[in-house]
């Protein structure tokens, strides 16, 4: 369980951030977060694993503060928070193998991740992720070859080699087409389900988040001003989380705007072959 | 009909906005350069001489005597090759914690200052320079070639492995980071890989120019084949030096392609 109390974060520049972000994320519980740019969606779920320092308040995963951590101890808790990234964030010049095995990189001695000699169940741990994520014959490909939700599959073993309590998944699916993005939506929610892992989902796009989220909270200059159930994020929500808007008009254009999109990316693609 | 927009449209002056201060500097220039030109001294019947010099030189080159000084000329060969060779090891070797000790992206404030000081240090001073405190702290010979070289090696190998870590791809460090990696693992796992191919492309660049310096650097005394391309040419032996100087030509360019060869092979 994930307890955020009165989160804040100022950056240096004055710009509030997060301004007293109180949330609860039970076990087992899937939220999509949502809001325009800036609203702090990214710096709140960097605030959780302090990958961005917050100014003020407590996160509380499973009854340990994580604010106010000295580097050490801040480490191993950061082990139990696993990450997923927008552009997958994958070392590209290593191999799939070697990106799953940097999830271990927290339990070992440094000099066996330098040889590359991680523990036999590290390994094996790996190959079964690798499996799960459908990449096993991939596994010593280096990460640059491999396509869009390839590699966000590989980002997602990455996150469970930690053996995470928590997952962090920031705008998985913004740089995948709709098809791969609802097959690695999936994929998230199965792999939450299997695990009882909470996650807490940063997300872009409103028809997918009601699609699969089990929970929605729209944040906007960095305050809460929705939570709730995918269902009840009405027209009057979606306004207050991002303005005016014809929503459901823009909902419709969306669609056709990413399929003539990934329709002219097929086709660029094809004359650059 | 008439088109409501405009028909002609000039580039607005981007850095100096001012129409007369443009041309007053422009006027300025030209004026410097002519009072600059009429300054320099051409001692045309010297330049004459000199040009019969030069063609004595283009004919020693012409006909190179690559037998009558062999020896001394493998000799010198051997000791550049050796200098430049170790030169750029040890540097390069130096350089990579100094570098990412200057990467202000990885490195606290106190050592990222220490380290670019010392590139700085090592930059600011010529290869020239060096050698010839070195070669008269250390007398003349290759080993003063190889302090120098190996001191100048970390300057140019630390500076640019430098500023090549502060633009990795920070989101790749971040991943890494989130794992509840170690620093030393961060390096390892998320800078290294990003940066190695450039640093091993640097490393074999460096040695190119090592051999060249180590040319220019005999001359003051740091051995190798400058002090017997020097010693040839004060005894007028065109056609030995004639030959040095094809030797040198012809290694940088079998340096140059070999490493550009094995760049794109790294890439």
């Amino acid at each position: 369980m994930l307890i955020l109390q009165s989160l804040s974060k100022t950056y240096k520049t004055g710009d509030t951030a997060l301004s007293e972000v109180s949330l609860t994320v039970p076990k087992g519980q899937i939220m999509g977060l949502i809001g325009p740019s800036g609203a702090g969606k990214s710096t709140l779920i960097r605030c959780i694993n302090r990958l961005v320092e917050p100014t003020g308040g407590q996160v509380l995963l499973n009854d340990v503060d994580l604010v106010g951590l000295g580097k050490r101890e801040l480490r191993q808790q950061r082990r139990r928070i696993g990450m997923i990234f927008q552009e997958y964030a994958l070392v590209e010049r290593l191999t799939v193998m070697e990106n799953v095995l940097s999830g271990r990189l927290g339990y070992v001695p440094f000099w066996r991740s330098y040889l590359r000699r991680f523990p036999a169940e590290d390994i094996t741990r790996a190959y079964a992720l690798l499996d799960r994520v459908g990449l096993l014959q991939h596994a010593d490909k280096r990460a640059d070859a491999l396509s869009g939700g390839q590699r966000q599959r590989v980002g997602i073993a990455r996150a469970l080699a930690q053996d995470p309590e928590l997952l962090l998944v920031d705008e998985p699916t913004a740089s995948l087409d709709p098809k791969t993005s609802r097959q690695i939506m999936r994929l998230l929610i199965e792999i939450c389900a299997e695990r009882g892992l909470p996650a807490i989902v940063n997300i872009h796009d409103v028809p997918l988040a009601q699609q699969f989220m089990q929970r929605i909270v729209g944040l906007r200059a960095g305050r809460v001003v929705f939570d709730g159930s995918p269902d009840l994020l009405t027209q009057d929500a979606l306004t207050t989380i991002y303005g005016e808007e014809d929503w459901n008009a823009m909902r419709k254009g969306d669609e056709e705007q990413t399929a003539a999109e990934a329709d002219a990316r097929d086709r660029i693609s094809a004359l650059a072959r | 009909m008439s088109a409501p927009y405009p028909t002609r449209w000039t580039r607005p002056p981007q850095i100096i906005k001012d129409r007369r201060w443009r041309i007053a500097v422009q006027v300025g220039i030209v004026i410097y350069l002519v009072l600059a030109m009429g300054t320099v001294e051409v001692n045309w019947t010297r330049v004459y001489e000199g040009l019969e010099r030069g063609q004595r030189f283009v004919m020693g080159f012409l006909q190179p005597d690559f037998a009558s000084r062999w020896r001394d000329i493998s000799n010198g060969l051997v000791e550049s090759l050796t200098m430049t060779l170790t030169s750029t090891v040890v540097g390069v070797a130096i350089s990579v914690p100094i570098g990412i000790g200057a990467a202000r992206n990885i490195a606290p404030v106190w050592i990222y200052r220490i380290c670019r000081s010392i590139i700085a240090v090592s930059r600011a001073l010529q290869e020239i320079i060096i050698a010839i405190f070195l070669v008269a702290m250390f007398g003349f010979g290759p080993f003063a070639g190889f302090l120098t070289l190996s001191f100048a090696t970390i300057g140019f190998i630390a500076k640019l492995l430098a500023d090549d870590i502060e633009e990795i791809e920070e989101a790749q460090a971040e991943a890494i980071r989130s794992t509840g990696a170690s620093w030393w693992q961060v390096v390892n796992y998320a800078v290294q890989p990003q940066v190695m191919p450039r640093l091993i492309g640097l490393s074999l660049y460096r040695l190119d120019i090592n051999f060249r310096e180590s040319a220019v650097i005999g001359i003051v005394g740091a051995g190798g084949i400058g002090a017997t391309l020097n010693t040839a040419i004060s005894r007028y032996e065109y056609d030995s030096a004639g030959a040095i100087l094809l030797i040198i030509i012809g290694i940088v360019m079998v340096a140059e392609y070999s490493s550009s060869y094995l760049r794109k092979f790294l890439q």
